[in-house]
């Protein structure tokens, strides 16, 4: 099979779950594993282009395959992928546990449909659990990819002030708020 | 001090490496690791007559095979964490059951071998002889206590606890009107995405051992292993890397795991590793919310609350190691945000032949708040009174800070509120509602809730500007997910000078900072954060003393910015920060880096020792920050929902939050807390359900059959914030960590009843409970 553009030799145990030979046998740990039972989509990799649980594949049957995990996404240094961006951006990410699953899923799905309206984005992401966010910040991460993916590719650490390179997020203008007590700093997203 | 950073929606620094996969998490260690596996009783109560292990010992790759006669602490009962006075019968478990099993899961054997499939096929050979005993599954059937879990604790009762403010059976006869209500809470689960794993190493010629534990406290199993093996605390070093979400359970310890693989490591002379399945963590990992409330309120005519008394019954599980901080937490938080004159509650902990209970997120506060919300709903709807109206007339007012209780609190003092403004929040979180929407079985929600936040003892910290002038900080409180790195990095840039960017925040570390007590009841952003700010402040003095022999300027005339210290008002006299940190360790050597500026023959401004007498070298310090007692977060909580008549199915409509944990330090990050929060409440309220049978056996331990809510399930959440700073710590900060959880089922709960005309009194609903609520309200006409 190959692994990430590599040719990779299957695993001498023919009971070995993809996920543990992609995380065991190679080191990929960025495929995680949440359930072992297909529902949390912790460790979703792409088999040839399409999202896949590789908990609930035996290594072997990925023989003759091309497996792509998230190390393959953006190799050490370089810019990260638009999707990886988009959840950066968007906060769409607390223990990170859940993230590389949500991204390659969501690669998968901006593969075969570039352009999601959100009742798409609802369903695409809906095979994936995340435990921290409350799915708000990973919804608006797909909307985000997916421009980005459309976009030409950004210069470097675009919006952040010259002098200062921790980044600030831009934040949506505050509403109208009559009433709004002097304290409070309502926000309506 | 500048607020260039504090209160700026700053992007997280941690993301960048966990996005690319390259987080690092226990189960992501191996280092010719051997791996291990569990046998757990499958009974829920049972005497164990044998356990024969010698086929396993014998299977292919098995290095180890353990049961409690060949562990030298095997007879030790494991630590009662926190001992209460009123918990007469507290009871923990073995490492390894050997006599007798008490919850389905219980472990009996630790396998360890080449790898986890083969740990597996050895374990599988484990006969364990069991005789099955009566099992004890509801909190209802522990109280009736036809059949004990502990054999030596008459009633199953591990603890009673009474307390009071006011006469309540004379306010109670003299209330004009009276309400009897009972409320019911399932267990619960927290159910991080990472389940729980240990790796352990043991390196025999130094005599250290290293483990790396998904552990919410670091500090207290260093702490804990030292003193089970006999070794100094120095040599042994504990580190919570990533941690793949944590939600209380993982503040628990020891679990068996905690003890065994190091345990092994250092018997065997090799790396070993256990990571948790989901269906082990679904039966040997703290759950939580199990309680039942006896409610007796008095209230006036127009609507005050005159007297509340609750007695209630808190499912404590097999085994109480977390001694009896939940029901404490339940028992204080109850009355939240109201003036309640008299007030008694009265709960008993007992025991089931069930997982044992801890707190998670929320961690009793939601039972509290379901109580009392639904209380004053009750008492809208007997005197057809406006919900909301209620609440208002039996708020505290702003002017009536600091709010004491009366009543006991998590740490040892009584809970007294310090700020707040709870009209304001009711206001605000109604004002964004906005108007109902049109359509049929449409109903409003609303919930109001106090959380003790930033309980002690203590946190510290560690800050060293580095000779390159970048920041390293250090603290003993692990994350899991919450943000320190960025948050704490925001706290040191400030009081330093410097971009966030510059500052690297380790935590959860004993090798970078030993002190400390752990992640839990929303306390990292106080604890850990002013003593952060507590070690940067002293930090920045070091750095204005040393730079003001520099610039021959007093101290006091010098400040912290742009990577420098400067003289104020004359930005162009300045000493960066780098050289500052290089000039602080007088040196023999120059070995490169500018390390000839401190050297023994260059020019230094000031007579006598290199070294100031008093000062240490180097550009760092340590702070730490003790409270008081707790800083009081509060919000409000509202909602419309739709509820089809037909399927039950939930909709949500609209969902609001607002918030006040005192000043904001990251608003991106804060609303990330809430929003999640608030999902972990709406699984809790309407999809999640621990289903025992009268077994003892958990029918649905798998997220097949669990139900945690996916993206189609939650809402994008309105969210308000009101800003009542605490007065208790330099930065004016409370916990916001629980939460979003609080009141979601007080909510869910209001919002159905009032789409379906029902009285809703338990959690959690789902369709099929509706549809039975909805046939017994037809059947009572």
């Amino acid at each position: 099979m190959r692994v990430n553009g590599a040719e990779r030799q299957a695993p001498g145990s023919a009971r070995r779950l993809l996920s543990d030979y992609l995380r065991g046998d190679l080191g990929l740990t960025g495929t995680h594993v949440g359930c072992e039972h297909g529902v949390c989509g912790c460790c979703t990799v792409l088999l040839d282009g399409r999202a896949i649980r590789s908990c609930l594949m035996l290594a072997v049957q990925a023989e003759g395959h091309e497996v792509t995990t998230i190390e393959s996404l953006s190799p050490e240094g370089a810019e990260l992928h638009p999707v990886q961006r988009a959840f950066q951006e968007c906060h769409g990410l607390q223990c990170g546990f859940c993230t590389p699953g949500f991204v390659m899923a969501i690669c998968g799905l901006l593969a075969e449909n570039p352009d999601p309206t959100q009742p798409e984005i609802e369903e695409g992401i809906a095979g994936n659990l995340c435990r921290c966010t409350g799915y708000a910040s990973i919804r608006r991460a797909v909307r985000r990819a997916a421009e980005l993916m459309q976009e030409p590719p950004p210069p470097a650490s675009p919006g952040t002030p010259p002098t200062a390179r921790g980044r600030v997020v831009q934040s949506p203008p505050p509403p109208a708020s009559p009433g709004t007590p002097p304290t409070a700093r309502g926000r309506v997203k | 001090m500048t607020t260039r950073w504090f209160g700026a929606p700053v992007q997280r620094v941690e993301d960048e490496r966990l996005v690319r996969g390259r987080g690092r998490y226990t189960d992501d260690l191996d280092d010719g690791a051997l791996h291990a596996c569990f046998v757990r009783s499958p009974y829920a109560h049972a005497r164990v007559r044998s356990i024969a292990v010698e086929a396993a010992r014998r299977a292919p790759g098995v290095h180890a095979v353990y049961t409690a006669a060949d562990l030298p602490f095997g007879d030790r009962d494991l630590p009662l964490l926190i001992p209460h006075p009123a918990l007469t019968n507290g009871r923990t478990q073995r490492c390894l059951a050997s006599d007798i099993v008490r919850y389905a899961g219980e472990a009996v054997a630790f396998v360890v071998a080449h790898d986890r499939y083969l740990a597996e096929d050895a374990g599988e050979l484990i006969e364990v002889d069991y005789e099955p005993l009566p099992v004890v599954i509801t909190p209802e059937a522990a109280a009736a206590a036809r059949n004990l879990v502990h054999e030596d604790v008459p009633g199953n009762v591990a603890a009673e606890l009474t307390q009071h403010v006011g006469d309540v059976d004379a306010d109670l006869a003299g209330a004009p009107h009276t309400l009897s209500l009972r409320f019911r809470f399932e267990r619960a689960a927290a159910q991080p995405m990472e389940a729980r794993a240990v790796w352990a190493r043991w390196d025999p010629g130094e005599r250290r051992l290293l483990v790396y534990d998904s552990t919410q406290s670091p500090t207290s199993i260093r702490g804990g292993l030292a003193v089970l093996f006999g070794l100094p605390e120095t040599s042994v070093e504990v580190v919570a890397p990533d941690v793949g979400g944590g939600f209380g359970p993982k503040i628990m310890l020891f679990y068996p795991d905690e003890l065994l693989v190091p345990y092994a490591a250092m018997q065997l002379g090799r790396p070993v590793k256990w990571t948790e399945d989901r269906a082990e963590h679904f039966l040997a990992v703290n759950h939580e919310r199990g309680q039942v409330h006896d409610v007796r309120v008095g209230f006036d005519g127009s609507g005050r609350v005159l007297a509340l008394d609750v007695d209630f019954i808190h499912d404590a599980g097999a085994y109480t190691p977390y001694g009896i901080i939940l029901p404490i937490i339940t028992a204080a938080q109850t009355t939240g945000p109201y003036r309640v004159p008299s007030y008694r509650t009265r709960f008993r902990s007992l025991f089931t032949n069930a997982t044992p209970t801890s707190p998670y997120r929320g961690a009793g506060r939601p039972h509290g708040c379901f109580v009392m919300e639904r209380t004053l709903d009750a008492i809208a709807g007997e005197l057809g009174l406006d919900r909301a109206e209620v609440r208002r007339r039996n708020f505290i007012q702003a002017d009536e800070f600091p709010y004491d209780t009366g009543i006991a609190w998590q740490d040892g003092n009584r809970a007294v509120y310090d700020t707040g403004n709870y009209p304001a929040l009711l206001d605000e979180c109604l004002r964004l509602l906005g108007p109902r929407p049109a359509g049929e079985d449409v109903g409003m929600g609303l919930g109001v809730y106090v959380e003790g936040t930033g309980v002690g003892p203590y946190e510290g910290a560690h800050v060293q500007v580095l000779v390159s002038g970048k920041v390293v900080a250090a603290t003993g409180i692990p994350s899991q997910g919450q943000g320190h790195a960025t948050v704490l990095a925001q706290v040191v840039a400030d009081v330093l000078g410097v971009d966030v960017a510059d500052v690297h925040v380790r935590s959860g570390d004993t090798r970078r900072f030993q002190w400390g007590v752990g992640t839990f009841a929303s306390r990292g952003a106080v604890t850990a954060g002013n003593a952060m700010h507590a070690a940067a402040l002293k930090v920045a003095d070091k750095a204005k003393r040393i730079a003001s022999e520099q610039l021959e300027v007093d101290a006091q005339d010098l400040e912290l910015a742009a990577g420098a210290v400067r003289v104020r008002g004359a930005p162009d006299r300045a000493v960066p920060l780098a050289a500052v940190a290089i000039l602080s360790n007088p040196l023999r050597y120059a070995f490169g880096g500018g390390a000839e500026m401190a050297t023994q023959f260059s020019s230094r401004a000031r007579a006598g020792p290199p070294l100031a007498d008093g000062e240490q070298p180097g550009l760092e310090a340590s702070g730490f920050y003790s409270p008081a007692g707790s800083t009081w977060a509060s919000g409000c909580h509202a909602a419309y929902v739709r509820v089809d008549p037909r399927t039950f199915r939930l909709e949500i409509l609209r969902y609001v939050v607002v918030h006040d944990c005192g000043r904001v330090i990251n608003p991106l990050l804060l609303e990330g807390q809430i929003q999640g929060g608030v999902a972990q409440g709406i699984g809790g309220a309407f999809y999640e359900r621990l289903a025992y049978d009268d077994e003892g056996q958990l029918r649905n331990a798998s997220l097949m059959e669990f139900l945690i809510p996916y993206a189609t399930e939650v809402p994008d959440v309105v969210i308000g914030h009101l800003e009542t700073p605490s007065p208790l710590n330099p930065l004016g900060v409370k916990g916001a960590g629980e939460a979003g959880v609080i009141p979601v089922g007080a909510v869910i709960a209001s919002a159905v009843e009032d789409a379906l005309g029902i009285l809703v009194s338990q959690m959690p609903l789902s369709p099929q409970r509706l549809f039975e609520l909805m046939q017994r309200s037809a059947s009572s006409g």
